[in-house]
């Protein structure tokens, strides 16, 4: 298969996980479509170094899921704090840092 | 041991007493802080016999000894030390200080024995004490800065000692200010020696001033003139002497120590000490001997009119030390130190009779209401009258020979020193006269109520007030105790004004002229060097003066007598018919006036311009200025800040898309 299937699959996986972030309100929600979003990236990353025959872009593809990792504990553990003070669990109200 | 271990220890006895007191004040009992404190100056004061003695063991050429203690600040070629310096000068100094202070002491254990303040009031003293001391012995310009700085310390200190008296608080705050100009001349002074020099030991100074200045030199003459600011603002010499009428708000054991007896006689050693300097700058010396003459008469002429028992004592102060001030800046160093002796002890004696006298009239001062007391005050009127005598020279007291003597030797100098000697004659009959206003009216004449009732055993309680803003005066910190204590009823108050009066009479038997010459020899260890002091009058000029001011003296009181004793209105109508003059001296020749128009307003003034112009205008609107301009662009921006997550990711996202499409137009 050539590059431009992957890369046209990994656009579409982006553009969804994009238009969740967007358009969904949950926290938890958009944080399964910004996962959507790192892992497009992941398979372009795998794609393009399964072209040039090059292992850097494997490499990077680990850090990517290592960073992905810690961001889910991260925002797993804030969604759960904001659900045990019983914050609503809405992003559109969650307008604090109003400037 | 040797005079500078004496020296060491009159320092440390008041040292010690003052921390002691200031210490123990909770757990001392009655009486035992005024006593402790006496016993700490009489230890003293035994010292500086023992340096007295030791002294005198030596040769004349040998008396002048130096001590360090330890090394204050050293550095390339700067050398600090706390080092004492003891000679005759000093030593007699030191005698004079503690000799007075202990007596005053020891009338204040009785004087104040119903203040609260009665320990606090013995830390102070005894660490005025100590200021005083180290001023005296102080080796080189560092300490003598430090025991002046002190000095003028404790005088704040005790004149706002009773501190809910607003009065009082006002006068300790002027005498401060008033003071530091002092200060700042003195060290100025210092500085100006150490950079012509290169040190601050005395006798090194003493040594290097022949040889590297010459008679008159522009900067031996700044240097002179600015010791001479210093010294006038603590001996209370024109213009800066208007803090010392107004320290009279202070306790009356005060004003008989510090502002009569001793720390405002420091000028006058200061002008005494540095001798090689003056005598170098004649110039200096001579605007010094004109102020002191100038001083002398406005000083005795505001004393004729004043009516405050107290201030006119005061303002007899001033006067006396301007003589001081003439006698040391002429050359009659002896003369002027004799003087500023006798001076201690009749003017210490006044003011002890005068707060014995003010405690009969339940704290009022206003002569005008006072009269009669000498059968209600036997004692304390005695010891007046004798202390008058000697202030106004009556023939054979102390004040009689110490005054003439600076007269004649001026006289002596001959040319235009003769302006002293006619000025201070005059003075001596302003002397006379108003030593004998204070002396009649309190003394003489029908008795006034107080007086009556203190005949029949009666002490008058009165609610005092303040004469000056007519408040009730607070009792219950101090002012001045509820109980009063006059000479009469109080043994230490009695033993200390009958060792004075003893003093004031017979005290100028050390220096009589042709017969004795006790202190001359003596000094002769300091200011043998001085070509001055080789002047001497002749015994017959001598004599001429002494008649001379003993006819004055006795011309005065006549006239006092004539004024207030024979026809008691004649002042009266003097006063109704010289109005412009009695005003003009009863608001002390306007001396407040000019420095509140010269100092006062135009520093205000330049103060609310810089408030008015430079910080509201200038500093705030450079401040404001940039303040105002981040806050109205942070305002503009402000807006972008919604708050929505997805309004943020929206924005991240178009403007990575913008950018990607920007990419891709450039690079095809």
């Amino acid at each position: 298969m050539s590059l431009e299937w992957y890369l046209v699959l990994s656009a579409l996986l982006f553009a969804v996980g994009a238009a969740g972030v967007l358009l969904r309100r949950s926290p938890l929600v958009i944080l399964l479509c910004l996962e959507l979003m790192l892992n497009a990236g992941n398979l372009s990353l795998l794609a393009f170094s399964r072209s040039l025959g090059n292992e850097d872009g494997q490499v990077f593809a680990l850090i990517v899921m290592v960073v992905a990792a810690c961001e889910v504990v991260v925002g797993l553990g804030l969604i759960v704090a904001m659900y045990r003070r019983r914050l609503p669990l809405n992003v559109d109200e969650l307008r604090t840092l109003r400037g | 041991m040797s005079p500078t271990d004496f020296g060491w220890l009159i320092l440390f006895f008041p040292l010690a007493g003052s921390i002691a007191i200031a210490l123990g004040w909770r757990v001392l009992p009655g009486r035992t802080a005024g006593w402790l404190g006496t016993a700490a100056i009489a230890a003293s004061f035994a010292c500086s016999i023992g340096a007295f003695v030791s002294l005198l063991d030596r040769p004349t050429e040998d008396r002048q000894l130096t001590a360090r203690l330890y090394d204050y600040a050293t550095s390339v070629g700067l050398d600090i030390d706390v080092g004492i310096l003891v000679d005759p000068l000093a030593v007699v100094m030191c005698l004079i200080v503690t000799g007075v202070s202990m007596l005053i002491h020891l009338y204040s254990v009785a004087y104040l024995g119903s203040d609260r303040g009665y320990a606090r009031f013995f830390s102070y003293l005894n660490f005025f004490v100590f200021s005083m001391l180290l001023l005296v012995l102080a080796g080189n310009f560092v300490l003598l800065v430090v025991g002046w700085a002190f000095v003028g310390f404790a005088s704040y200190a005790l004149i706002s000692f009773w501190y809910r008296r607003g009065t009082a608080t006002a006068a300790g705050m002027k005498a401060f200010v008033i003071n530091v100009v002092g200060d700042v001349g003195l060290v100025l002074a210092a500085f100006l020696i150490f950079r012509e020099l290169g040190t601050f030991q005395y006798l090194d100074v003493f040594d290097a001033v022949d040889e590297h200045f010459t008679v008159n030199d522009g900067t031996l003459v700044a240097i002179c003139l600015l010791l001479l600011v210093g010294a006038f603002a603590k001996s209370a010499q024109l213009p800066l002497h208007t803090w010392l009428p107004d320290a009279m708000e202070g306790p009356t054991p005060v004003s008989a120590l510090i502002h009569a007896a001793t720390m405002v006689t420091a000028g006058v050693y200061l002008i005494a000490r540095m001798f090689p300097l003056f005598e170098l700058a004649p110039t200096a010396a001579d605007i010094a001997a004109f102020t002191g003459l100038a001083t002398l008469l406005v000083a005795a002429s505001i004393a004729l009119v004043v009516t405050d028992l107290k201030r006119i004592i005061a303002y007899s102060t001033m006067s006396q030390i301007g003589y001081m001030v003439v006698g040391v800046s002429i050359g009659a160093y002896t003369a002027g130190i004799f003087h500023l002796m006798t001076h201690a002890f009749f003017k210490a004696l006044l003011f002890m009779a005068a707060g014995s006298v003010i405690a009969a009239m339940a704290n009022r001062q206003d002569i005008d209401r006072m009269s009669g007391f000498r059968r209600a005050l036997p004692f304390t009127s005695l010891l007046l009258i004798i202390g008058a005598l000697a202030l106004a020279g009556f023939p054979g007291t102390s004040g009689f020979f110490s005054k003439d003597e600076i007269l004649v030797f001026a006289a002596e100098r001959g040319g235009m020193y003769w302006i002293f000697t006619i000025g201070g004659y005059f003075g001596a009959f302003l002397t006379a006269f108003y030593a004998f206003r204070i002396g009649f009216r309190v003394v003489a004449g029908d008795p006034c109520e107080e007086a009556r009732e203190l005949e029949q055993g009666h002490l008058v309680h009165a609610e005092p007030e303040n004469p000056a803003t007519g408040e009730t005066e607070d009792t219950d910190v101090g002012y001045p105790g509820p109980e009063h204590h006059i000479a009469e009823r109080e043994l230490p108050m009695r033993i200390a004004m009958a060792v004075l009066g003893f003093l004031a009479l017979f005290a100028g038997v050390i220096q009589i002229p042709g017969v004795t010459a006790g202190l001359e020899h003596f000094l002769e260890g300091t200011f043998e060097e001085a070509p001055l002091f080789g002047i001497h009058p002749s015994d017959s000029s001598a004599y001429l003066g002494l008649l001379v001011g003993g006819l004055i003296a006795i011309a005065g009181i006549s006239l006092a007598y004539y004024c207030y004793v024979a026809r008691p209105g004649v002042t009266a109508r003097l006063r109704q018919r010289l109005p412009r003059v009695h005003d003009f001296l009863a608001d002390k020749w306007y001396f407040d006036e000019l420095i509140d128009a010269l100092v006062y307003r135009p520093v205000i003034g330049a103060g609310r311009f810089a408030n008015d112009v430079v910080e509201r205008v200038v500093v705030q609107g450079i401040v404001g200025g940039a303040t105002g301009a981040v806050r109205e662009l942070g305002l503009l921006v402000r807006g972008a800040q919604s708050g929505f997550i997805r309004a943020y990711a929206l924005l991240v996202l178009g403007g990575f898309a913008a950018l990607a499409l920007y990419f891709l137009v450039v690079s095809s």
